[in-house]
């Protein structure tokens, strides 16, 4: 019987009340799974750990999943490389000192003081309760001032008409957009985002998707475990996306 | 016995100034334009990318709402320092406050990626945002200064027109420190990242504002036959002065800072020196035509003739123009520092400084926006008495004794 | 004195006018059509179920606020239910050849044009039925326990 994870959400109330009486299974992971009528909450917050040995220079499969997920086609648009989408960019880091090179992704760095939430003028940029900073594209006007503020350049105007949006990620002219970490994934209870999916299937495993708040989840054993650093750390940000190796 | 100051309409049917509002709408027709072809095509047909995120339509606006700022710095004078010589300018002096900030803030507007979501703007609020404080700065202003005005043309509430002069004063500082926020908060960038940035915007203002009311004075005057005396222009002129060796002052400053710390010194190295285009702006541009020749023409017997003042007023905006374009773009096109002291590389940029070069719907918008507000200012010019029937000395006397020279200025 | 204020309001009237004149040009690249008619003739080609989500005279007058209620708790509370969902609305509505709720006689747009209405939301939404039907992601350990303890019921 093959049944799919968005029917087994849909279990939610059975299963909780099951779990309750049944032996052997924890409340805490069934936590997890949010029902499509549920809020999120700060009970979680999810992360990305991002450890920069194990990423390959040149592999850009991150970038393309991304791309693929989020119905970014860069060669469907007139612009230039500077005016089109970059939710997540490959950056390659040496060190002039010892010539020692390696090569990360960049996305949006989901701080919990993000400065671009601090300087939009409508509220469209927010940052979920579990942790995750989107643009609402509803109430963008399209004043670019968080894209000045962010110091991690993640963020995209979107300078012209766009079209075959995937039905999951909206996307439209004059508007600014970012990574989402997949936001549709997470709330449908994937448990993962298409970058760190790509990475794995590659072999590679450089990108683990996790809830930092559950101390049982790889993530925060991971990060609580090695030594783990964020991009401009002099900011006291906050980032919910940790890099190892950097 | 003092003469009263007459305030006149313009008689507005002069070929001259039915060619003037023509010129003039002629530009602010092609800056809509401007905006419907950008917004129809999307922002890639203009020069700004997501490197470069405010380009030239942002130097116009920001320089026109700082100038709006200062241009209310006669009407100050005259009502919160009571200097009775500034009287008879007040009114110009308030209208072009207004007038400016509405041509800045429709170039604002007009490049926004979702103007027909203005009212979201409106109904929509972040309390946090610099931006959203902004929109209750400029909507404030306007309104008291428009009371402002009120109070100076209407006897019967005359007895609010010091309390509207101050009120007036405090909302331009605030406002000023409002737009010269925007970049100052910014603190991952490493132009912006500075407490100086506030202060200096506010000296901006003053030189910029000056300038430009100068020149609009001069001209209004002269066009319509109305005689300005040789000490008033002198006064305004050396004021004029100092405002400029003041910015230029808070320039060597803001550098000076940011060169003593380290991590400023790639930014520095940027705008000082190898920066091209910006490094040319910012000493030809900024220091030379905006500051150093201006200088020299205020301060020197070649000021005796009013050409010249005149041409030292156009090259303060023209310097001003390049100081706001070297600190919007040339703080932009430096990389983002995300991994100091790395080399670091990427499909977007990252460590490369970013190109930019105006687009002409850009220019046409920032142009559009500076004939918005001339158009205003001549419009309100004929409809209302702003501009006074005379500055010539022996009408505008300013050992004249306070309370009389209120009385002759009610009587007008 | 009289004349001189009023004068200066109607001076301040035409500065909202200048200002309104520009908000008006900015917004005016919509293409609206306009028609007194508020009499909507929507062309129905419904092939899946036979009822809205809500009732039809209800939907008819209320639609948008059940779409815009709910697109705001989608995007900041992430509450993905399907009832009030935009991407229901098109899955269910869409014509069965065009696959869209757009052109002359999609659902949508037929509706509005005939009703004067100009909606942006498809400029990012998708107008066409399961543009990109999500492929599922197996059951994992957790759900197979879940699946144990329910006996795969629901
Ligand atoms: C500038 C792009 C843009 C425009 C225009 C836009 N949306 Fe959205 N919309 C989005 C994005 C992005 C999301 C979030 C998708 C997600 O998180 O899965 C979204 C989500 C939604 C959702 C929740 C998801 C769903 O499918 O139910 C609704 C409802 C919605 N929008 C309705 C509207 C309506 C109604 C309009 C027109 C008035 C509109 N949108 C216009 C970008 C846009
Ligand atoms: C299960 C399929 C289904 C879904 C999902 C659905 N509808 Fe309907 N809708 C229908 C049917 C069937 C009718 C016609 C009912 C009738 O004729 O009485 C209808 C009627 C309507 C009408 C009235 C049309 C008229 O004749 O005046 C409107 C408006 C409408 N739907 C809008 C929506 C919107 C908006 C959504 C998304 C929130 C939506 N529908 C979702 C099936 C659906
Ligand atoms: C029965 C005719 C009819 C149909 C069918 C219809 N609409 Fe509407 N819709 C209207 C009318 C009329 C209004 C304007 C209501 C008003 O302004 O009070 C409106 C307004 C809206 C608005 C709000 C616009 C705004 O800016 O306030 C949205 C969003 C909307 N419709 C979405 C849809 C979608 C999506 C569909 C297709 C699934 C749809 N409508 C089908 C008649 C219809």
């Amino acid at each position: 019987m093959s049944v799919s994870r968005r029917d087994f959400m849909a279990m939610g109330a059975a299963a909780t009340a099951g779990a309750a009486i049944a032996p052997g299974i924890r409340l805490i992971e069934l936590a997890q799974a949010k029902s499509p009528e549920e809020a999120v909450t700060a009970a979680q917050r999810w992360g990305l750990l991002i450890d920069t040995n194990k990423c390959n220079k040149g592999c850009t499969s991150c970038v393309d999943a991304c791309h693929t997920e989020n119905g970014i086609d860069h060669e469907q648009l007139k612009g230039s490389d500077a005016t089109k989408p970059q939710w997540i960019r490959k950056v390659e880091v040496k060190d002039p000192n010892t010539g020692y090179e390696h090569s990360l992704p960049v996305m949006c760095q989901h701080c919990q003081e993000p400065p671009c939430v601090d300087v939009c003028p409508t509220g469209a940029s927010f940052k979920r309760a579990d942790g995750i900073v989107l643009v609402d594209r509803h109430i963008c006007i399209g004043c670019r001032y968080c894209m000045m503020a962010c110091p991690y350049k993640a963020r995209s105007f979107e300078h012209e008409d766009i079209t075959g949006q995937k039905e999951y990620a909206p996307r439209g002219k004059g508007t600014v957009e970012s990574c989402t970490m997949c936001v549709h994934k997470v709330d449908r209870g994937d448990g993962t985002t298409a970058c760190a999916e790509a990475c794995a299937k590659e072999g590679h495993n450089a990108i683990l998707f996790g809830d930092l708040n559950d101390p049982k989840s790889e993530i925060a054993q991971t990060v609580r475990s090695k030594a783990t650093r964020r991009i401009r750390e002099d900011l006291n940000l906050d980032n919910s996306v940790r890099y190892i190796g950097i | 016995m003092k003469k009263a100051i007459h305030f006149r309409m313009i008689e507005g049917n002069s070929l001259g100034f039915v060619a003037l509002l023509a010129v003039l709408g002629a530009i602010i027709a092609a800056g809509l334009g401007a905006t419907y072809y950008m917004e129809h095509n999307g922002h890639w047909v203009t020069g700004m990318t997501n490197k470069v995120i405010w380009g030239t339509p942002h130097v116009f606006a920001v320089f026109l709402i700082v100038a709006a700022s200062g241009a209310l710095n006669v009407a100050s004078i005259a009502s919160a320092f009571n200097r009775v010589a500034y009287k008879p300018m007040a009114r110009l002096s308030a209208l072009l406050a207004i007038t400016l900030l509405v041509g800045g803030l429709a170039v604002l507007v007009l490049d926004l990626g979702r103007p027909d979501r203005l009212i979201v703007a409106m109904t929509y609020y972040n309390f946090k945002s610099i931006f959203a404080w902004n929109i209750y700065l400029y909507t404030g202003f306007m309104a008291i200064v428009g009371i402002y005005i009120w109070v100076m043309m209407d006897n019967s509430v005359r007895q609010f027109y010091k309390a509207a002069g101050i009120a007036a004063f405090i909302w331009r500082l605030a406002l000023t420190t409002g737009t010269g926020s925007i970049f100052g908060f910014l603190v991952a960038r490493q132009a912006y990242d500075a407490a100086i940035m506030a202060p200096m915007f506010i000296i901006m203002s003053f030189s910029f504002g000056l300038a430009i009311f100068l020149l609009v004075l001069m001209c209004s005057m002269k066009w319509t036959g109305r005689p300005i005396g040789d000490r008033i222009l002198n006064r305004l002129k050396n004021l004029q002065g100092v405002f400029v060796a003041a910015v230029l002052y808070f320039a060597v400053a803001y550098h000076l800072t940011n060169l003593y710390a380290t991590e400023h010194h790639g930014i520095e190295r940027f705008i000082l020196l190898d920066g091209g285009i910006y490094t040319q702006l910012f000493w030809i541009g900024q220091i030379l035509i905006g500051g150093i020749i201006p200088l020299l023409l205020l301060f020197t017997p070649l000021s005796r003739s009013r050409g010249v003042i005149a041409l030292a007023a156009v090259l303060v905006i023209l310097g001003g123009l390049a100081q706001m374009y070297v600190i919007i773009i040339g703080g932009q096109a430096y990389p983002l520092v995300m991994f100091p002291g790395m080399e670091v590389s990427s499909s977007f940029l990252d460590g490369a400084i970013a190109e930019y070069s105006p687009s002409l719907p850009e220019v046409l918008l920032g142009l559009g926006g500076v004939a918005i507000a001339l158009a205003a200012t001549t419009f309100a010019l004929k409809v209302l008495p702003f501009l006074p029937a005379s500055l010539a000395d022996a009408d505008v006397d300013p050992h004249y004794k306070e309370e009389t020279a209120e009385a002759s200025a009610e009587a007008a | 004195m009289l004349r001189k204020s009023q004068k200066f309001a109607s001076l301040l009237v035409l500065l909202a006018a200048v200002g309104l004149a520009t908000s008006s040009i900015a917004s005016g690249h919509g293409d609206e059509k306009h028609d007194n008619s508020r009499v909507p003739l929507p062309k129905h080609s419904i092939t899946k179920g036979d009822k809205c989500v809500e009732p039809t005279e209800v939907m008819r007058k209320s639609h948008m606020e059940f779409i815009l209620h709910h697109r705001d708790k989608t995007v900041h509370q992430g509450i993905r239910t399907k009832q009030h969902s935009l991407k229901n609305c098109v899955n269910c509505h869409a014509d069965p050849e065009t696959k869209s709720v757009l052109g002359k006689d999609g659902f949508c747009e037929s509706c509005h044009t005939y009703a004067a209405v100009s909606i942006d939301c498809f400029s990012c939404h998708t107008d066409k039925a399961n543009a990109s039907k999500q492929t599922m992601r197996p059951i994992d350990a957790i759900g197979q326990k879940v699946i144990a303890i329910t006996g795969g019921e629901k």
